[in-house]
């Protein structure tokens, strides 16, 4: 079998040859013409087959049409200038880039655009005089390159990027390495006439250099101390802002009373340290969101079909009822309202059915693989993906009302969880500051008595050698480094807190369709009277002729049993297809379809019923497929936490989780998104620290309430709801690894307190004898944060490597 | 050594003048996005292409460069 030239994909049902070249459909064979009319086939030769075949597009972005909505979607509208940015999932290659960047080879019309690689984004400057954004939408889209245009975008405000940290470390380093080199001279101390001359240049230089270190660098821990203070907490940043400001009171004094350098170059390096434990900290991961919600997923707009009221007559508007269609942004749709939906476009309120049949896919929602018929007059929910064809639906809901979307309303989505944890350092800083303070305190009452000059000396001293440098860098990166390391290995954590959170987890709460079964492949089994071959490849070439993703999904499994030409083939929509091939005529699709009365399965799992010349025959049934691994994950688990399962399911697989479980798990099903949510409320109020592992937009409120939310994707560039960290499907079964090492990371860190502990012993010793000279802070304090630093990260490496690729 | 009253003003004032550069620089976005421009460079000299020739001796150029 022949791989397609621009996808990759085996070519199976059709392959179309150009060129000498194969291809898997009319799409990738598009898509090639388009590149190669432009001379733009060098996009295949950075990658090997780097496309996607481009999916149907027809009237999806018709809603670009509509003025108020490309208003809102340009980032910049000035005559012939506009500028627009999309986010393209696809993105992925070298290639991509290439071709996406000259786009203006295939439109000259389109003036710039440039691939941010990273966020997976484009930002194109056309002139929409002479292309309009639906064409250019268009035009990536017949790429095989599909922008992702989601509610979220509506409305989006200018992007502020919060550079300020790099700006602090910049001032913090730049003033550091100035005013080492202006220290230098006086720690070499020796009595020569010319440095007596310059010193005090020197002095007051290296003060203008600290200023900006004081007071913009180092602002935000004098905030966060103040902050802190107010609110009853001696967080870490307390006796950090008593060091900095000490560190700068003392040194001022020193030079204006002419009594030493002072430790300018100490405080710059403290403050340049302390950001850079900020900085290294604070890894993003520029591709994923951890704040999405159904805004991500929901379209802009939809159609409304309106209809006219021309006729003069009642009997005219009877009769001539003509219905147009109208592009209605989503946020206006009102109940009564009438709506089309066309095949793959998610419906973003609640509904009734009102015409055509609708096969909806939830996986969104539910993590549901097999997608759900619908007949006229079903109410149909927010959220799921249509299927087949053309449905229209009349609103029942507005969209922020309807089932869905309403469990956003719950406060848990407004409050941040970070604010309401206390991390390890802000623990052991509550008693260090204590006990900082005492020894300076009794130190220099103990002074007093003897000489009490040197009594200011040793209290600015105790206080300046205490600063809690190497204890504020130990947890910013051992969490920074562990948090890479996960990065590498798939689990991606939206922040370093998240990961502290992770060694305290004791109950694990797992949603079942989605996460521990499989999004794509169902397990399929066939019961009941065996086929004859040749009814097989009846039954199988029939298959292939539907579209239909159940069909599609046997097709899959029983494509090897050969395939002949069909007499006859149709289609009827809703309830199955039928096949014929000379005496052999089969039909497949529902119970009553296929003409079954008598045997009712009154199994839950959704089945495909065949018969064959109308005599019956059996059918398949379409099992969760769990994922590989699950049992050893359990029992992995279950020694250091206690396990949950919360379903949204009935309970038609209990006996098998039962048996993949341990005894002490406990095993809910029918559970509503709020009752998932309320569950780990309430063992978060027995005092358990709860983690959610989910999948899906209905798992989103549980995965917001619990300590830590993980949530499960198959794609990470696709799809997650809100939540504290994404994981990699194919990695979910070393979740106990990974708890494993978070747990182990803080104990690096308290290592590392003892050690920090340790420097800060020998520079207290140096402060209370009153021997702390400014070249004794400065080799100390750099000493202690960089030792501190290298011990982290050789550990973090060690324990990282535990984890096999 | 008066001299040296000029010499630190000329150092203060380059280190200065670099420090204007990097906030310039992070300003504008610079370090937005530190991966894309890695891969751009190596394309430049690839968009310069003989007009009209068969598709596939071009690929087959290509490869050799």
């Amino acid at each position: 079998m022949e791989n397609c030239y621009h996808c990759g994909d085996a070519c199976r049902d059709t392959t179309i040859v150009r060129k000498d070249k194969f291809f898997c459909c009319q799409g990738c064979k598009m898509v090639f013409d388009i590149l190669n009319e432009n001379e733009l086939t060098y996009y295949y030769d950075l990658e090997s087959t780097p496309g996607k075949s481009p999916l149907e597009i027809a009237g999806r972005y018709d809603f670009l049409d509509n003025q108020p909505i490309i208003d809102q979607l340009l980032e910049f509208d000035e005559q012939d200038t506009q500028i627009v940015s999309f986010t393209i999932p696809h993105i992925h290659c070298s290639s991509c880039i290439w071709v996406l960047e000259n786009l203006n080879k295939i439109n000259p019309a389109i003036k710039t655009a440039q691939v941010n690689f990273p966020e997976k984004s484009i930002r194109i400057t056309y002139n929409s005089s002479e292309v309009q954004l639906k064409e250019l939408v268009l035009l990536l889209c017949r790429l095989g390159y599909e922008p992702n245009i989601s509610l979220e975008d509506f409305n989006k405000k200018e992007k502020k990027i919060d550079r300020s940290l790099i700006y602090k470390l910049g001032i913090a380093g730049f003033a550091f390495g100035n005013i080492m080199f202006l220290s230098f001279p006086e720690y070499f101390e020796v009595d020569e006439f010319w440095l007596h001359q310059f010193k005090n240049m020197f002095r007051w230089l290296m003060f203008a250099f600290s200023l900006p270190v004081v007071f913009y660098s180092g602002r935000g821990y004098f905030e966060s101390a103040y902050k802190g203070l107010r609110s009853g907490i001696l967080n870490i940043d307390v006796p950090i802002a008593i060091g900095i400001a000490v560190l700068f009171l003392r040194s001022t004094l020193d030079i204006i009373m002419d009594w030493g350098t002072g430790f300018f170059d100490s405080l710059a390096g403290l403050v340049f340290f302390l950001l850079l434990g900020k900085f290294f900290q604070q890894k993003t991961y520029a591709f994923l969101s951890f704040e999405r919600d159904y805004k991500s997923y929901f379209p802009i707009a939809v159609t409304q079909l309106m209809q006219e009221e021309d006729g003069e007559s009642a009997f005219a508007k009877a009769k001539n009822l003509s219905t147009h269609e109208q592009q209605t942004p989503v946020y206006e749709l009102k109940p009564g309202h009438r709506i089309l939906i066309r095949n793959n476009e998610l419906i973003p309120t609640d509904g009734i059915l009102k015409e055509g049949t609708a096969l909806i896919d939830y996986s969104f929602v539910t993590g549901e693989a097999v997608p759900v018929s619908k007949v006229l007059g079903d109410k149909i929910y927010a959220g799921g993906r249509q299927q087949a064809g053309v449905i229209e639906m009349e609103v029942t809901k507005a969209v922020e009302q309807s089932y869905l979307t309403q469990l956003w309303n719950n406060e848990v989505f407004s409050k941040n969880k970070a604010t309401t944890f206390e991390n390890l350092t802000d623990q052991i800083s509550r008693r260090f500051t204590i006990g900082i303070l005492s020894i300076a305190v009794v130190a220099t009452i103990i002074w007093l008595f003897t000489n009490p000059f040197t009594a200011f000396n040793v209290f600015t001293a105790v206080l300046i050698v205490a600063c809690p440098c190497a204890i504020a860098l130990a947890a910013p990166f051992t969490l920074g480094n562990m948090l890479r390391i996960f990065g590498k290995h798939k689990l991606y954590l939206k922040e370093s807190s998240v990961l502290e959170q992770m060694s305290h987890i004791d109950t694990v709460v797992f949603d079942k369709t989605g996460t521990l079964t499989t999004h794509r492949q169902n397990l399929i089994s066939y019961e009941g009277i065996n086929l004859t071959d040749e009814e097989q490849t009846v039954l199988t070439s029939t298959l292939r002729a539907s579209n239909h993703p159940l069909s599609r999904a046997l097709y899959d499994m029983l494509q090897d049993q050969g395939i002949c030409t069909l007499d006859e083939f149709d289609e009827h929509t809703g309830s199955g297809i039928t096949g014929s091939r000379g005496k052999i005529s089969v039909k497949i699709g529902s119970p009553t379809f296929v003409g079954n009365q008598a045997q009712m399965n009154p199994s839950t799992n959704t089945q495909v019923h065949i018969s064959s010349n109308d005599q019956y025959k059996g059918c398949y049934i379409f099992y969760n497929n769990y994922r590989d691994g699950m049992q050893q994950l359990f029992s992995n688990l279950n020694r250091t936490v206690q396990l949950v399962i919360l379903s949204g399911d009935n309970n038609g697989e209990e006996a098998f989780l039962k048996t993949q479980l341990p005894a002490n798990a406990i095993l809910k099903f029918n559970q509503k998104p709020d009752d998932k949510l309320q569950f780990i409320n309430r063992l978060q109020q027995e005092g358990k620290k709860v983690m959610m592992v989910g999948d899906g937009l209905n798992d989103a409120g549980a995965l917001a309430q619990s300590n830590v939310g993980i949530a499960v994707s198959e794609d990470v560039n696709v799809f997650s709801p809100a939540c504290d960290g994404i994981i990699d499907a194919s990695k979910l079964m070393d979740l106990a690894l990974f708890m494993n090492l978070s747990r182990r990371s803080i104990r690096i860190i308290k290592y590392a307190f003892v050690f920090s502990l340790f420097y800060n012993l020998i520079g207290l010793a140096f402060a209370v004898t009153g021997n702390l000279a400014p070249v004794v802070a400065a080799i100390l304090m750099p000493l202690s944060s960089i030792s501190i630093v290298v011990f982290t990260t050789i550990s973090t490496y060690l324990i990282g490597r535990k984890i096999t690729p | 050594m008066s001299i040296i009253y000029l010499l630190i003003t000329v150092s203060v004032i380059v280190a200065v003048i670099f420090f204007i550069a990097f906030v310039y620089s992070v300003r504008r976005g610079q370090y937005d996005d530190t991966y894309t421009p890695s891969v751009r460079m190596l394309f430049d000299d690839e968009l310069v292409k003989p007009a009209k020739k068969n598709p596939e001796i071009q690929s087959e150029n290509n490869k050799i460069q």
